[in-house]
């Protein structure tokens, strides 16, 4: 049997528009066939989980089982309890999985792990997110077979965006009227086609065609200091712009076929190369990956901190924040010494940024702000990303270590 | 004391300017909070005010002007 990776080819294109057609026709008149749109999930998800992946499908459905009954089962224990050590463990337990994921290659000399499956990641991002908001009492109806909906959701079940909960019930349970289903459905066909743009000619063209060219020519360069070598800087440039167009491509086909499911998955880009910081750079680059960070680790470890006076003053429980933050994003990413780097990078980044604010903010008289120093800063910025995504390519891995 | 007088102080003493002249300005647009002044809020408000927050309640987009700071803790007070 055939296997078809998330929006890979034509193939899976004309099968999500058949797919996707009765259901199109059915939201225009104002008809939500729950039996359909699970129907038409399963489907997918066997296109993507079956044939030769099929361990992979096991390790998909074990894994869906065991987050359940975590959730249900935290959810129904604290109707009536709210133990602090508890929540900690069930949290614990939820991303257990990932971990080995995670873990595995770095102890095992790159074999990736048996219960490893595409999207474990981003499943258990959601998982966690709704234990942590059950804890917090702002989610009380959890439902099973929603659950279940909001985590199988096949459009960005392999690398999000991350929904959140709540959200994604609200337009689950809901018809949109049809105007504004009409305008879904003609924001989620655009997005498709800019995505066909970013992922099949600019990103093809960047990361199929150039990047290897470079990447060989920047081996054949080494020697100098560090051995870096223009062609090294080429392809940092050109790993930045596949890694963007892949990605952001790759995401507008998730959030475009959710519209035209009547479902607004949040968006993941935001113009991010006119950032004129890091902070407002993760506010644009890869959104729902960052504002989950920020949410469920970076605003509750402040909170935690500052409720415990851990630390005297507040930039320094900011800074200590940032730092831990951007690690845990690192090592998510893999235990590998470039994605820590990467972490370790963009927390000490965060860090100066905020500094410089809290700098320019009290001696905004004296600090020239015109044209010009805002294009600088979005220059800068877009420099520091690109060298932070030289570290996260692992290139430099192979510069200096490969004999 | 009233909701507004003691949510704007705490806005004041946090952000270190005085917001009362813009209800309705963006405050994380304009870089004048962020995620740990948005921590400091929701402890200001509970010491203050006894107020709980918890921060999966703390829905950005519905806390982003003094005015609707001030809507969102009288529906919780």
């Amino acid at each position: 049997m055939l296997t078809f990776e998330p929006y890979g080819n034509p193939t899976y294109f004309a099968l999500l528009g058949v797919a996707l057609l009765p259901l199109m026709i059915g939201l225009l008149y104002g008809k939500r066939s729950r039996l359909y749109e699970t129907l038409v999930s399963i489907f997918f998800l066997v296109l993507t989980f079956g044939g030769s992946k099929w361990t992979q499908g096991v390790a998909l459905i074990i894994y869906i089982l065991y987050e359940v009954v975590l959730t249900w089962g935290y959810a129904v224990y604290r109707r009536n309890h709210n133990s602090g050590p508890l929540f900690y463990l069930m949290v614990i337990l939820a991303i257990a999985p990932l971990t080995i994921v995670k873990v595995t290659p770095a102890v095992e000399n790159g074999q990736s792990s048996l219960i490893g499956f595409l999207g474990v990641s981003y499943l258990t991002f959601r998982a966690v997110q709704t234990m942590m908001e059950t804890r917090d009492g702002t989610l009380k109806n959890y439902n099973i077979m929603t659950f279940l909906q909001f985590m199988l959701f096949f459009p960005t079940i392999s690398s999000g965006p991350i929904d959140r909960y709540r959200r994604f019930e609200a337009d689950y349970r809901s018809v949109p009227d049809r105007d504004k289903y009409l305008g879904m459905l003609q924001k989620g066909i655009r997005y498709l086609f800019v995505g066909f743009l970013y992922k099949f000619i600019l990103a093809y063209y960047f990361g199929t065609i150039l990047m290897p060219k470079l990447q060989l020519m920047a081996m054949h360069s080494r020697g100098g200091f560090l051995d870096i070598s223009w062609p090294l800087i080429g392809y940092m440039y050109c790993y930045s712009a596949d890694l963007f167009f892949d990605f952001a491509g790759y995401s507008l086909f998730a959030v475009g076929t959710s519209y035209i499911m009547g479902i607004a998955t949040p968006m993941n880009f935001n113009q991010p190369w006119r950032s004129p910081n890091i902070k407002d750079f993760w506010n644009r680059w890869h959104i729902t990956l960052s504002f989950w960070f920020r949410d469920f680790i970076y605003m509750r470890l402040v909170f935690w901190f500052m409720k415990h006076k851990i630390f005297k003053k507040p930039t320094t429980t900011a800074n200590v924040t940032y730092i831990i933050n951007m690690l845990i994003m690192g090592f998510w990413h893999g235990v590998t010494w470039y994605y820590i780097t990467y972490g370790l990078f963009h927390g000490v980044a965060l860090v100066v940024n905020d500094t410089w604010l809290r700098y320019k903010k009290k001696h905004r008289q004296s600090i020239p702000h015109n044209k010009f120093t805002q294009i600088f800063a979005i220059f800068l910025t877009a420099n520091l990303v690109c060298f932070s995504f030289l570290i996260f390519s692992g290139i430099l891995d192979k510069i200096w270590f490969l004999k | 004391m009233d909701i507004k007088a003691t949510v704007l102080d705490i806005l004041n003493d946090l952000t270190g300017s005085d917001v009362s002249g813009a209800m309705d300005d963006n405050l994380f647009d304009s870089g004048i909070m962020d995620s740990m002044a948005s921590v400091q809020l929701l402890l200001s408000l509970q010491s203050e005010l006894g107020v709980n927050v918890p921060v999966s309640e703390f829905e950005r987009s519905e806390w982003d002007t003094p005015n609707k700071i001030i809507a969102k803790v009288e529906t919780l007070a």
